[in-house]
């Protein structure tokens, strides 16, 4: 059976399609305005059984489509136990919200944490940022990883840090070091958050955010420990909401060639 | 409908901004509880109090007004309805549940300031609430600091503003400042009326007080059933209107509710499958028209079985004992039954904590809500402690903190779907 999983997040669209147990389609675009234009886009031509839908867009796709819908908590709690057995929290930043999922020995939600409603700290605050001080996001992990020290950004409301970020390059503080004391701010907010949840087993550092290794790298040494993301961390919830589409229980899930989807290990 | 408009000129409304008011609370109204599936015949009462409750009943209040009977609007449990009543009085709620001209607020108060008071200068500035204007005297009461501040600038805009004063402890001292409050407050009431409070009087009111809690417990014992015979919305309906309804019709009409509800559980009918999830909502009040976190609770297949709350079992799950000789003998007991209200301002505050796993037990909830407005200190705070003692006694929480505006419906939603995730899955 082919089984189809896709998030529908505030920023990026993700679709996953299953075939028993291999990942037979994966793909994503970015959100517009016409959401459910753009998710037909997405799966103009391609088969499948069944299909779930995840993420900000769930519920107006899945009317549109008469599917099942889960929450982006659910389905990344399902998807990153599939690619990753070990794990025990799961931490995803996406778009416009950051969660900590901990899970228990039966793979259920064990507890789960959200920021607060603003964008505070998620994806959307780091193209603000990186904006603000004229950097595409590669680069602006890039400079905050070269920076040597940094300046604390106490405000993590979006509009709130970006006029902090103004002062700061008013008062001649260099473009990098903003770059690294933002950068600083959602680490120690992320980790914040995940010391909410009992740590117990591995962590899974999954959304769009997780593309930012720098940020991997911040979070991992401000926890002390290991942090485990995975090479494509924004399909993970798509892979959980295919899961939920073909209606087992969790299992193993590769890629068509039988490759296991790689995880990597960033060390605190 | 009749027409109030003159009733509503009278007491100074803007009446355009009354009927932008009106028109979104019906839809509101019809979109949240009239669309709900097999709901009580009882509450078509309700359904009529709501329809009318600028309308009719505002009637009601200045015809007894005409008679030289006193209203007295207050915005907190802890003004007792007993007192009010012994002077022939006519107790109400005042409006603070709406996100409504917040902008005029916010320029004689603090953005950070709670939605709720936030919403009483709304309501109070624009002209819409007719509950204080009929008002002969307003009550405030200093509870947190947000109130106790906000009265001080509410006194300028309302012809009488009468504040008590609160103990912020369970001390003994703290309860002789209590009864001095509330002697004091006999006294203005007498004042304002021209009646005394004699021992009958007291003890009639203490009778009819408590028949209206004897009522909302009836159906409190009700909602314990699965399938529940009552949604949480309809529920929180009833025991919002406590606040506005002539006493005796109230009782009468939950009293009719519950019988009928007595049939549902006999027969094993609900408004919900048996088995849904079911839900303790705990936390800040739910004045009317606030009904965003039950709406969304019940649109995501749970539902809710009791509100730990002022508007809830927090505000009428105890009675006043009515024995007695004196008055003096009968404001103790009045006295004895506020103190025990376990409200946030009072630290510490461990009953609140004790009540709410009562509650999770005897309604066989799977889980709790806790419910903060945006920048309420006593609740939010508590809300942390309480979590990890709850969790430790694997009772599932979800804490939300939320305002009054629609806005964070979605994220809302996402939580409590992801929390009845939590709860079917255990």
């Amino acid at each position: 059976m082919k089984a189809a999983g896709l998030d529908v997040g505030s920023r990026t669209l993700k679709l996953v399609i299953l075939n028993g147990n291999r990942i037979i389609w994966a793909a994503k675009s970015l959100s517009s305005f016409d959401q459910l234009g753009s998710v037909l886009n997405l799966l103009n031509g391609l088969e499948y059984d069944r299909i779930t839908v995840t993420g900000y867009g769930r519920h107006l796709v899945s009317a549109h489509l008469g599917c099942s819908a889960i929450s982006e908590i659910k389905a990344f709690a399902i998807g990153s136990k599939a690619i990753f057995p070990e794990c025990g929290v799961v931490l995803d930043i996406g778009g416009q919200d950051t969660k900590v999922i901990s899970l228990g020995e039966k793979n259920e939600i064990k507890k789960f944490e959200m920021n607060d409603k603003c964008a505070a700290g998620t994806g959307r605050f780091l193209e603000i940022m990186a904006n603000a001080l004229n950097y595409s996001l590669d680069e602006f992990a890039v400079a905050a990883s070269s920076a040597s020290k940094s300046e604390k950004i106490n405000n993590m409301c979006t509009v709130f840090a970006e006029s902090e970020v103004i002062s700061l390059i008013a008062k001649g503080a260099k473009r990098e070091e903003i770059a690294l004391s933002i950068h600083e701010a959602i680490a120690s907010r992320s980790v914040a958050l995940l010391k909410r949840v009992e740590l117990k087993g591995e962590i899974l550092f999954a959304g769009g955010v997780a593309l930012n290794r720098f940020l991997c790298n911040l979070i991992a040494r401000e926890l002390k420990r290991t942090v485990h993301v995975p090479a494509d961390p924004q399909i993970v919830g798509a892979i959980g909401a295919a899961i939920h589409a073909s209606g087992s229980e969790i299992f193993r899930v590769l890629w068509h060639d039988g490759k296991e989807v790689e995880v990597k290990a960033v060390h605190g | 409908m009749p027409d109030y408009r003159k009733i509503w000129l009278d007491l100074g409304l803007d009446l355009e901004a009354h009927d932008t008011l009106l028109s979104v609370l019906g839809k509101a109204y019809q979109d949240i509880f009239l669309t709900q599936n097999n709901r009580p015949e009882g509450m078509k009462y309700f359904d009529f109090v709501m329809s009318e409750v600028h309308g009719l009943r505002i009637q009601e209040l200045v015809s007894a007004k005409s008679q030289g009977r006193k209203v007295v609007g207050s915005y907190c449990v802890f003004v007792p309805e007993e007192l009010v009543l012994a002077v022939d009085g006519i107790s109400v709620g005042l409006c603070a549940g709406a996100e409504f001209n917040f902008e005029a607020a916010e320029e004689l108060l603090p953005r950070t300031i709670c939605p709720l008071i936030k919403s009483a200068f709304g309501f109070k500035l624009g002209h819409v609430c007719p509950y204080i204007e009929v008002s002969d005297l307003v009550v405030g009461e200093n509870t947190c600091d947000g109130k106790k501040k906000a009265y001080e600038i509410l006194s300028s805009l309302v012809k009488d503003l009468y504040v008590i004063d609160l103990p912020q402890t369970k001390s003994e001292a703290a309860k002789m400042l209590l009864k001095s409050e509330y002697l004091r407050f006999c006294s203005k009431l007498e004042e304002i009326t021209g009646v005394r409070i004699t021992f009958d009087r007291l003890k009639n009111a203490i009778d009819l007080v408590n028949a209206k809690r004897k009522a909302l417990k009836r159906l409190c014992e009700l909602r314990k059933a699965d399938p529940a015979p009552i949604s949480g919305l309809d529920a929180l309906l009833v025991n919002q209107v406590f606040f506005y309804d002539d006493p005796v019709r109230f009782t009468n009409s939950v009293n009719t509710l519950c019988d009928e509800l007595e049939k549902r559980v006999k027969n094993g009918q609900g408004v919900f499958e048996k088995k849904t999830p079911r839900i303790v909502i705990s936390g800040c009040p739910m004045a009317v028209p606030n009904w965003k976190v039950p709406f969304l609770v019940e649109s995501t297949g749970a539902v809710v079985v009791g509100e730990e709350s002022c508007v809830g079992e927090r505000g009428a799950r105890h009675l006043t004992d009515n024995r007695g000789t004196t008055v003096e003998n009968l404001i103790d007991n009045i006295v004895d039954r506020y103190f025990k209200i376990d409200c946030a301002i009072f630290s510490p505050n461990p009953s609140r904590l004790e009540h709410i796993k009562e509650m999770v037990t005897q309604y066989n909830a799977q889980g709790v809500i806790h419910y903060a407005l945006q920048f309420c200190e006593p609740y939010l705070i508590e809300s942390g402690p309480f979590e990890k003692e709850l969790e430790r006694s694997s009772i599932p929480v979800l804490r939300l903190e939320t305002g009054y505006s629609q806005e964070d419906a979605g994220q809302l939603k996402t939580r409590i779907e992801a929390f009845v995730e939590r709860l079917k899955s255990r």
